[in-house]
């Protein structure tokens, strides 16, 4: 429909109904606002506030502050933060980097394949890679040690996970094949030729890496890294299972162990969450603005034509063998090592002897679980819904956003993209205390999980969703218009059909990450509510790991056939570009 | 029939100052005609279409269809696009491309508050694919089309709405030459026999001048003259007019004596005194831009005996330039060089003198200052 009647909202019009038009923008409007704002006021407020005690209501307090700042112990979360979220960021970046401009830039063999197999990562929940790296190589039970022990007969630990670096070494791997994503967007965006006429000035290929492509790539390659460090400082699941167990803290540890104290100190969670969502904010809002610059700068050609590649002779071998390697490290070695942990019947480490007691016992005891039925019709629920919910709503945002020249629209677009700052944990938080103080009686229920889970993903969803919105050219619904058709019929017959591609693509990720989601849901389950995600967390406190594995291979499984279903349903049904 | 008066459209824009793209736009169009809007890009054809079409809001001015008002910044009316029944054809055709051809046609019979029964759409939809000829790919994907095809398509769902306005914006500029020709024929033809009105967006003179009933030529925004093809051609009113369609000699004037009534005047040029046609009362002293299209300029090697009416100047063959159906030369006389377009069997050579003759007629007077 046409954004000219937009303009004028007021204008009088004699006898307007209430139009479809109007019904729909606007709850879309109050549903953003709400989500984005309301809990995000609840947690500033909170964290002036004293605990609430039977015997004492809660008073106003600059305490929480002055405890979260005043100590010694604040130093020390702060500097560990920085550097685990620094040194995680930083080696996502070298790795994913590395491997994009290899995919991108280099004529490595099986270049289609591996981009295939860049997106196979993204399915493997964060707290099942870290406990699979916990297998591999905690000081006791890690399989690395007692490979190694066994084979030079000494006791000497020669990994050991619970430390910073295992802390930095898994994020930074989880994070990897995000910054692959990045950066080859970014190689992609940028002009070949201006590589080749350094080709021609005689340069070798790593000097042209180093001094024309990533130079070029700057902004990109900063706001990539701006993103990761956001990414992780919000990380839970890492800190939580490595840092805690020897007392390496972090801003999302801390906040759990303060909410999980008895009594629990929801003050001084929210001062330490308003911390978080201080330095996360900085680090998008530098994020956006480099990322805006680099578009401004990008020299993108179009026309859909493939650059030249650069010829690394012989190299191109170990290339394609490291990336091999990457893939096993980051893919295939989590998943054996769960896969080994669950035909067990108590954990040990891979042997011969172990082979003969090969068992299908744990999964048994997985599906007879009570809650195992609860949990995985909660998931299914909870990520179907949220993704239905996320893209629908986006797609009508978008389309006022991109469409219209309604007043206000970039507040809405801002408002849509504010729950990226939220750490997962800090909205569950934010969240928790919003529900508890309004009594709507969504707090303990599936609910309260649902309105966290759209808050979170809302902004993937808008990306998802603007992308194919600026696509569409705005004739085609404005030709829809002029056929006569009203503004309802035109989003359901014209927009909609056209944004299918970006919406399943974004539906299939919204439904991925859903699954996934442990920090918001564990502040936020209670019992009857818990998803899959949570009973991983419950196995891994209960110290079941045989059985937390075999949910975690079963649950791996399930998003890997998922991915493959949905993809070919996608291109089976989704409209032809035009 | 389409009565649009005092229209202005403005965008906002980044910088503050808004553009304002249509401005005082008055014009009527009979029933059943063609009318165009011509001139270059960026002055404003688009908008004034989109502003009749409401898919702009303008900020003042009125739009009646056949006493119906549509648009009224007096009285408050905004009727919306999609209860105008205009017919559209975009610059972009905008075919849903996921929707057949069939399917593209059908929508607006099927968005219709009474919904016609599927037999009927089903036969409406055929004659007008008929009417197109693209009946045998009524199944095809709608993606799967030629530039022409894709134009008649668009054309055939905006016909298929029996509209009570046609509106088409530039609608072959994205054909190649030679279709583009055939598809002005058959353009012509089918508003002809249909009898719609209809309101034509290009910034192609020739197609202008074929097409049209009338013909509005816009600059910055603003209509500079409303006329006939014949008009518009041969007695342009404007120098802008005068120089974007066809080509033409400008030569700078001023009024001796503006004698009688038959719209003659006699003008002082460089070279010498002319007879020129005066559409405008003007004064003696006056200035004025003298137009003088080539093909009206008549060469000859010798001397031809000056009757009443016509103006005989002589000068020197200064370039040729062989063009198959005509021979551009460029006549030198004094500092001035004049264009002037001659049968191919005129073989004078360069650096020759050579004798021009123009009928007063064709020497079109323009107000304006040198
Ligand atoms: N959506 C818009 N926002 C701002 N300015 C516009 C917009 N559309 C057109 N314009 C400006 O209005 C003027 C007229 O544009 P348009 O009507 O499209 O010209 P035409 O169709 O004659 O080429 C141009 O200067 C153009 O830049
Ligand atoms: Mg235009």
């Amino acid at each position: 429909m046409n954004s000219a009647v937009l303009d004028a909202p007021a204008a009088p019009r004699p006898g307007l109904q209430i139009d479809t038009k109007w019904v729909v923008i606007g709850a879309c409007v109050v549903l953003v606002a709400w989500l984005a704002l309301v809990p995000l006021g609840f947690l500033l407020w909170q964290s002036f506030l004293t605990p609430q005690t039977a015997a004492k209501s809660a008073e106003f307090t600059l305490g929480n502050y002055v405890e979260a700042y005043s100590s010694l112990e604040t130093l020390r979360l702060f500097f560990n933060s920085l550097q685990f979220a620094l040194g995680a960021a930083l080696l996502a970046f070298v790795i994913g980097g590395f491997f994009a401009w290899v995919n991108e830039r280099t004529n490595t063999p099986f270049k289609a394949l591996f981009f295939a197999l860049s997106v196979i990562p993204l399915i493997i929940p964060g707290i099942l890679f870290t406990v699979s790296w916990i297998l591999l190589a905690s000081p006791k039970i890690g399989i690395i040690n007692t490979i190694l022990q066994e084979a030079f007969g000494t006791s000497i630990v020669f990994v050991n996970i619970y430390s910073m670096t295992g802390m930095i070494w898994v994020d930074g791997l989880h994070y990897s094949p995000m910054a692959f994503l990045l950066m080859t967007a970014a190689f992609r965006s940028m002009d070949p030729s201006l590589e080749e006429s350094a080709l021609m000035s005689g340069a070798t290929v790593p000097q042209i890496a180093f001094r024309v492509t990533l130079r070029l790539a700057w902004p990109a390659v900063l706001a990539s890294l701006l993103i990761l460090f956001v990414r992780s400082i919000e990380s839970f699941e890492v800190p939580a299972l490595l840092g805690l167990p020897v007392g390496i803290e972090v801003y999302t540890s801390a906040i759990y162990q303060a909410v999980h104290r008895y009594p629990s100190q929801v003050g001084l969670a929210s001062a330490y969450a308003v911390t978080l969502l201080l330095i996360a904010s900085l680090g998008i809002y530098f994020q956006s603005q480099l990322s805006s610059q680099s578009h401004r700068f990008s020299t993108v050609t179009g026309k859909g034509y493939r650059p030249r590649t650069m010829d690394l002779g012989r190299w191109r071998y170990l290339t394609a063998g490291l990336f091999i390697l990457y893939f096993f490290v980051v893919v295939a070695l989590p998943f054996l090592v769960l896969l080994w942990s669950s035909l067990q019947k108590y954990y040990t480490a891979p042997s011969f002897e172990a082979l003969q007691h090969l068992t299908l016992n744990s999964y048994r005891t997985v599906l007879d679980n009570p809650s195992f039925g609860t949990a995985v019709w909660n998931s299914l629920l909870l990520s179907l819904g949220c993704a239905t919910i996320v893209m629908l709503v986006t797609s009508v945002i978008s389309w006022i956003v991109i469409r219209t020249r309604m007043p206000g629209r970039w507040l809405l677009d801002n408002l849509t993209s504010l729950p990226l700052v939220f750490p997962g944990l800090v909205l569950g938080l934010a969240i928790m205390v919003c529900y508890l103080t309004i009594p709507i009686g969504v707090y303990g229920t599936i609910w309260i999980m649902l309105i966290a889970y759209i808050t979170r993903f809302l902004p993937y969803g808008m990306r998802y969703s603007s992308t194919s919105m600026l696509q569409i050219h705005k004739e085609l619904e404005e030709s829809a218009a002029m056929s006569g058709a009203s503004w309802g019929m035109t989003f359901r017959r014209v927009v909609l059909p056209l944004l299918k591609p970006g919406l399943i693509a974004g539906w299939i990720y919204v439904v991925i990450v859903s699954i996934r989601e442990l920090s918001s849901s564990i502040l936020l389950y209670s019992p009857g509510s818990e998803v899959v995600s949570i009973m991983i967390w419950e196995l891994w406190q209960n110290g079941q790991y045989v059985e937390l594995s075999a949910l975690g291979v079963m649950l791996i499984a399930a998003l890997f056939c998922f991915v493959l279903l949905a993809q070919f349903i996608g291109k089976k049904f989704g409209v032809a570009e035009a | 029939m389409l009565n649009v008066t005092a229209l202005c459209t403005e965008y906002a824009s980044a910088g503050g100052q808004p553009v304002k793209a249509a401005q005082d736009v008055t014009f009527e169009v009979p029933a059943g005609k063609l009318f165009t809007l011509l001139g270059p890009s960026g002055c404003g054809k688009t908008t004034t279409l989109r502003s009749i079409a409401g898919l702009e809001r303008p900020k003042t001015g009125e739009v009646r269809v056949a006493e119906r008002v549509v648009f009224s910044s007096e009285q408050g009316i905004f009727v919306p696009p999609n209860q105008r029944n205009f017919g559209m054809v975009f610059q972009s055709y905008a075919i849903w491309p996921h929707m057949n051809v069939f399917q593209n046609v059908a929508f607006p019979l099927e968005v219709r508050k009474q919904r016609p029964s599927r037999k009927e759409i089903a036969d409406k939809v055929m004659r007008v694919l008929g009417a197109v000829q693209l009946e045998e790919l009524a199944e095809r994907d709608a993606t799967k089309l030629s530039g022409g095809q894709q134009q008649r398509l668009a054309l055939a769902r905006a016909l298929v709405m029996e509209p009570q306005l046609l509106l088409l914006d530039e609608p072959l500029s994205n054909l190649d030459a030679k279709l583009r020709h055939r598809m002005r024929f058959e353009l012509k033809r089918m508003q002809r026999d249909l009898n719609l009105t209809t309101i034509y967006v290009t910034h192609d003179q020739s197609e202008a001048l074929a097409l049209s009933h009338e013909i509005a030529v816009m600059n910055e925004g603003r209509i500079v003259q409303i006329g006939s093809p014949r008009d518009i051609y041969e007695r342009p009113r404007d120098r802008f007019v005068a120089d974007f369609v066809g080509t033409t000699n400008f030569l700078d004037a001023t009024v001796i004596s503006a004698n009688s009534g038959n719209g003659r005047c006699q003008v002082s040029t460089r070279f010498g005194a002319l007879d020129v046609q005066c559409d405008e009362p003007f004064r003696q002293n006056d200035t004025l831009v003298v137009s003088i299209r080539p093909e009206d300029i008549e060469l000859s090697e010798q001397r031809p005996d000056r009757i009443d009416g016509e103006n005989i100047v002589a000068g020197t063959v200064h370039a040729k330039a062989f063009l198959g159906e005509y021979l551009d030369f460029q006549v030198k006389v004094g500092e001035n060089i004049l264009l002037a377009r001659a049968h191919p069997s005129l073989r004078t050579p360069v650096g020759e003198p050579i004798h021009m003759r123009m009928k007063a007629e064709k020497c079109v007077a323009i107000p304006g200052a040198h």
